[in-house]
């Protein structure tokens, strides 16, 4: 199981990687994809959408599942990978280059909230215990 | 696939198998007062000789009638192959199985269903069926909702049938959707755009074709205003007359769906009929129920599947896309045989002659007096006034054999003493003949 250490993650199994601009690139990690499959389909938020932390914005769905995707921290869509439209098994293929889309946070103080890669694999940890 | 219920010994075999004394122990989690207890009120159960009696005193209670009722449920001639065919034991079942994919057959009949309904309607996709044309109707607005993102008001005309138009507002009416009423053209029955003013924030526009007054209407000119406003458009249709009339796929529908009734399917007291769906495949994923894919098994051989299931309720439970997750199995395959058995050039000549038929009866209706309520083209059925209210009309008809029309009064007062007439490919010259001549003697009361 692959979790990088220059990464943020949720307990919800995005991940959350800071842009030198500041905007938070987000993805699902490659324990997620694992669990749910090959992916026929990944549902983005528009641009220009305003997110709460916590909010339900996007669907990953595979053959045998559809999982809802949270916002990791308040703010607004400033752009989604648009190839996965076409191309969802990017997902699948490499989990941390195939992001779904990018939030300019307006609470700094959330990013500080986020695990890190230890203590996102604890959390894996825990949950397959 | 056969479907045989359990025997005794295999219920006995799967109860020893897990340790449980008896089918009533798995129910034992339940609470004793939340069980029904008695059913007393529920008579015993009849003999086959007992039933056979009593439904057909029931059918001769229902008498036998020349039928000029349309609006919404169509008298067609059925071939006898399709029923002869649609109870087949391999067919003969109400639902796609469980373990759908062990019932190649069913699926590949479904599968076959769906192209044939999609190319109908020019349409990329349709799914396996739903309730009925109201309910389809239903699911179209939602998910012409869920679609649009922005908006949540969709525009319902007062020309679609009027009982769609309160199953509509049951289903949506707690989800937050506002619907709008479109007057129709008091010269016409046509929809009236130009009286909504300009409205904002549409989602979709409802177009029936033809409308519920059997009126043509100019669809792709009403489709170009939604698409104007950036509304969907959901086009509830009747299927046979898809096979003279533009199909919607054709003038911008996005959403397509209507009764399937007419597709094979005996009148019956009315039901059990069908829904159909179709969309464009951008919308496929909003599209509920079952949806049957073909695909290539590991050997390279054809196959068939459910697909898109991941969106459905037994998946993703209250965050389902709708919380119907079947289809009228048995409606469809006959539906799919008697499109098979009619093909396009069959249908083409059932809906010819029942628009010939309608014109026919209109030359005599109008020959004793009656006139048309709306000018225009109709399809195969037309709104007359009455020189007085239809209920005593049609119950002296009704005297004599002749079921004459659908009563409009109560759903249209705005139209006066209004009577719907229909035909189909089913009645003859003389036919015509004795409902024309119903309506004199009626008349002349």
């Amino acid at each position: 199981m692959s979790i990088p250490a220059d990464l943020k993650y949720t307990d919800s199994h995005e991940w959350v990687r800071i842009e030198p601009d500041g905007s938070a690139t987000v993805g699902i990690t490659h324990h997620a994809q694992d669990l749910l499959g090959d992916l026929v389909f990944v549902e983005n938020p528009a641009a220009g959408r305003k997110l709460r932390k916590g909010e339900e914005c996007g669907v990953v769905e595979s053959v045998k599942a559809a999982s809802d995707i949270y916002a990791p921290v308040s703010g607004e869509v400033v752009g989604a990978n648009a190839e996965l439209e076409t191309a969802p098994e990017k997902i699948n293929q490499d989990p941390y280059q195939a992001w779904m889309f990018r939030i300019k946070p307006s609470d700094a103080a959330e990013l500080g909230a986020l695990l890190d890669a230890e203590g996102y694999r604890k959390l894996v940890e825990s949950e397959a215990a | 696939m056969p479907f045989i219920p359990h025997t005794e010994e295999d219920v006995a075999e799967m109860l020893a198998a897990i340790g449980v004394p008896g089918v009533e122990a798995l129910f034992d989690e339940i609470p004793a007062a939340l069980k029904s207890g008695s059913l007393a009120a529920i008579p015993a159960g009849m003999t086959e000789m007992e039933i056979g009696r009593l439904m057909a005193d029931r059918a001769r209670a229902d008498g036998e009638f020349l039928g000029f009722i349309g609006a919404g449920a169509y008298e067609h001639h059925v071939p006898a192959a399709v029923w002869q065919i649609a109870t087949r034991g391999e067919f003969y079942s109400a639902y796609t199985p469980y373990q759908a994919e062990a019932s190649q057959g069913t699926l590949q009949l479904i599968y076959e269903y769906q192209s044939m309904m999609a190319s109908l309607l020019a349409l990329d996709a349709t799914n396996a069926s739903l309730y009925d044309g109201a309910s389809a109707l239903a699911e179209a607005v939602l998910m012409a909702v869920r679609a649009h993102k922005s908006a949540r008001r969709v525009l319902l005309p007062r020309n679609l049938h009027p009982r769609y138009r309160r199953v509509v507002r049951t289903i949506v009416s707690s989800q937050d959707i506002e619907l709008v009423e479109v007057p129709f053209e008091r010269h016409s029955g046509r929809l009236d755009l130009g009286a909504l003013g300009e409205p904002h924030g549409i989602a979709a526009l409802v177009i029936a074709q033809p409308n519920f007054f059997g009126c043509i209407e100019d669809a792709a000119a009403a489709a170009a205003w939604a698409k104007q406003r950036d509304a969907l458009v959901i086009a509830c249709v009747n299927p046979t007359a898809m096979a003279l009339l533009q199909p919607p796929g054709e003038w911008g529908a996005d959403i397509a769906c209507g009764e399937g009734q007419p597709l094979g399917v005996p009148l019956s007291n009315g039901g059990p009929y069908f829904g159909f769906l179709a969309c464009r495949q951008a919308l496929v994923r909003q599209m509920p129920g079952r949806i049957v894919g073909g695909t290539l098994d590991l050997d390279g051989r054809r196959g068939y599947t459910l697909t898109l299931q991941a969106r459905e309720q037994h998946i993703r439970r209250s965050k389902a896309t709708s919380n119907i997750c079947t289809n009228q199995g048995l409606a469809v395959t006959a539906a799919a045989i008697y499109l098979s058995i009619l093909g396009a050039e069959g249908l083409r000549n059932v809906a010819a002659k029942s628009h010939e038929n309608l014109l026919a009866l209109l030359g005599r209706l109008e020959g004793i007096g009656l006139r048309r309520i709306f000018a225009g083209p109709v399809f195969h059925e037309v709104p007359l006034a009455l020189p007085r209210p239809a209920q005593a009309l049609l119950e002296r008809m009704r005297g004599e054999g002749v079921l004459g029309g659908h009563d409009l009064h109560a759903d249209y007062p705005e139209l006066g003493d209004a009577l719907l007439v229909c035909t189909t490919e089913t009645k003859t010259p003389a036919d015509l003949d004795a409902c024309a001549a119903a309506f004199a003697r009626a008349l002349a009361q």
